[in-house]
């Protein structure tokens, strides 16, 4: 059984038929790429899946329950975690605050308001901000960290709330090509217990990082398989040539 | 969880310097314009009486109820970033609750009618966050802050015609307020009694502006949609702040209408909303002691203008607020105040840490 299943998924935005039957599976701890040209639809299904839109059709299945109709809250409850294309870090928090906000996201108010995970939190928080190598800035306010460091943020917060699924939209987006290698090493670690649907431009990037790919064309999927068979799929390549 | 098998470690040092305890220390070093300009606010209010004459203690008070509810109104608007512009609603309604139950009840003890008042308040509040704040999707602050503001507009007309509420002269002469067999009328007793409440507030939204409830309502101020998305229940979160903020506006409310001895339809309406605003954006909204600084000058240089000037004042003060909306929009706290004290600090602090250890 898939970790996530999206079957038949059309969104119609007036006249605009932005995904026409998009369909997608990903399994348990698979690194999963969505590629395509720009205006493929790539986005528009990262946001249906990740609740930010509702599609026109079709039924998103996520650990086995319809989450189609879910808001993005339920759905972070259920175990989806999205990071988003614009980094949206708290910029007046510390680094440490950010993480700490985003680990007590399923707890009661009672929990919060008497502060009772605060003191047992702190090794995580401290262990997560070694391992996206942002510890030494921990106190320092999220606004003055790099672009490419408010990346790693983010993913460490989307991280940070346990998810079974991550969605991660351009995460390399505006990064030097060495941010982009060490984001690729941050991620792999992941895979021991999270599946990654991961949208982005940046071919080599996606390759060495994910198992599987679906590659969007106009609103519609154009290929689905390992990495090495999308390589291989004439249809793919041409789609690509034309654009370059 | 580790970072091994990553195959990349942050130099040694830096894995130090995140263990020890000294960056934090360092950080709260830092950490000392509040609890100053708290002790010592609260020493000043405390001998004032002594020092003042009796008809300003008596404005005194009135200035201590009105920081009681700016404090309700920085609890919504500077921490969970609510624009609440029908903030006296909650203040009027406990003002005319209390103010009915002396009347037709003839009840005036303390232990009554306070806690009447506050649940007023709450239960006024949490009744308006229904409509307002819990749809299925977040509200947009234009919706609220119009929804908020129309209840109060609402309920200032529906006051003045109605005839069981006295109509536009509201409801005059309420009895003193009684603790036990003592009659409590203005005066440094009631000065008092409504310190030692406003301090006991002010300790309470302090101690849970702290928590990592507070934290919460830090992620709900800067990116609400980004904590939805990390699986915070955004809604619960703004109705409950917003009752507990409904809760204090109805204690100063009660407060207010027994220190007045009357209460009238100003109480409930848009005056009032706007003027608690006023102080919560001239002090500095955020900061707790910013909404009752801010209460305490614009109410004393009202005070002092009108003696003093007394038929342009109100245009004294007008360009007084203006100008410190324009140049310091996080109020006049920001004088002395950095953004780094301001936002806080929620991590464990140092003391638990070293209890922590082992």
């Amino acid at each position: 059984m898939p970790l996530l299943e999206a079957v038949g998924i059309s969104k119609v935005f007036g006249k605009l038929t932005a995904l026409d039957g998009a369909a997608l599976t990903v399994g348990e701890r698979e690194f999963h790429g969505l590629i395509g040209p720009n205006g493929s639809g790539k986005s528009t299904l990262m946001k249906c899946l990740a609740g930010a839109l509702v599609p026109t059709q079709g039924k998103v299945t996520f650990i086995n329950t319809d989450v189609t109709s879910l808001t993005p809250p339920e759905r972070a409850r259920a175990g989806m975690s999205l990071k988003f294309q614009i980094t949206a870090v708290l910029p007046a928090l510390t680094l440490y605050d950010n993480i700490l906000l985003a680990l007590q996201a399923r707890s009661s108010l009672l929990d919060l308001a008497f502060s009772r995970s605060r003191g047992r939190l702190h090794e995580e928080v401290m262990a997560m901000l070694l391992q996206f190598r942002l510890a030494d800035r921990a106190f320092d306010a999220a606004a003055t960290l790099s672009h490419g460091q408010q990346q790693w943020l983010e993913i460490a917060m989307a991280l940070a709330c346990r998810p079974r699924l991550l969605l991660l939209d351009e995460p390399t987006g505006g990064m030097s090509l060495e941010e982009r290698r060490v984001t690729g090493e941050l991620l792999q670690p992941i895979k021991q217990h999270c599946s990654l649907l991961i949208v982005e431009h940046d071919l080599d990037f996606i390759r060495d990082i994910c198992d599987r790919l679906t590659v969007l064309d106009q609103g519609k999927v154009l290929a689905s398989g390992t990495v090495a068979e999308i390589q291989a799929n004439r249809s793919v390549q041409e789609i690509y040539l034309r654009r370059a | 969880m580790s970072s091994t098998g990553t195959g990349i470690q942050p130099p040694p040092h830096v894995i130090e310097a995140a263990r020890s305890p000294g960056m934090a220390s360092a950080f709260a070093g830092r950490m000392k314009v509040l609890p100053i300009l708290e002790v010592a606010l609260l020493i000043a209010a405390s001998i004032a009486p002594l020092v003042l004459r009796d008809y300003i203690t008596v404005y005194a008070t009135r200035v201590l109820i009105l920081c009681l509810f700016a404090l309700s109104f920085d609890l919504v608007w500077g921490y969970a970033g609510i624009l609440s512009l029908g903030q006296s609603l909650f203040f009027g309604m406990a003002g005319y609750g209390v103010a009915l139950l002396s009347r037709d009840f003839g009840v005036g003890s303390i232990f009554a009618v306070l806690p009447a008042g506050t649940l007023i308040g709450f239960v006024a509040a949490l009744y308006l966050a229904g409509f307002l704040l819990l749809g299925r999707h977040p509200s947009s602050v234009v919706f609220v802050s119009l929804g908020t503001m129309t209840g109060a507009y609402t309920a200032d007309r529906l006051a003045r015609g109605s005839h069981y509420l006295g109509g536009q002269n509201g409801i005059p002469s309420i009895q003193p307020m009684t603790i036990g067999s003592y009659q409590l009328s203005e005066g440094p007793g009631f000065y008092y009694l409504v310190l030692a409440i406003l301090v006991l507030i002010y300790l309470l939204s302090r101690f849970l502006l702290r928590s990592q409830f507070g934290l919460a309502l830090a992620g709900l101020r800067e990116n609400e949609q980004r904590i939805a998305f990390f699986g915070y229940k955004v809604q619960h979160l703004k109705a409950i702040i917003f009752a507990i903020s409904g809760a204090i506006a109805g204690t100063a409310g009660s407060l207010y209408a027994f220190h007045e001895g009357f209460v009238w339809t100003n109480m409930l309406g848009v005056v009032m909303s706007t003027q608690v605003v006023l102080y919560v954006l001239f002090g500095g909204s955020g900061t707790l002691i910013g909404a009752v600084i801010g209460t305490a000058i614009v109410e004393g240089l009202s005070f002092w203008l009108s003696d003093n000037y007394r038929d342009i004042w109100p245009i004294i003060l007008g360009v007084l607020l203006l100008l410190v909306i324009l140049f310091r929009p996080l109020g006049l706290i920001s004088l002395v105040l950095g953004e780094r004290e301001r936002v806080g600090h929620f991590g464990p602090s140092l003391k638990e840490k070293r209890n922590a250890a082992p």
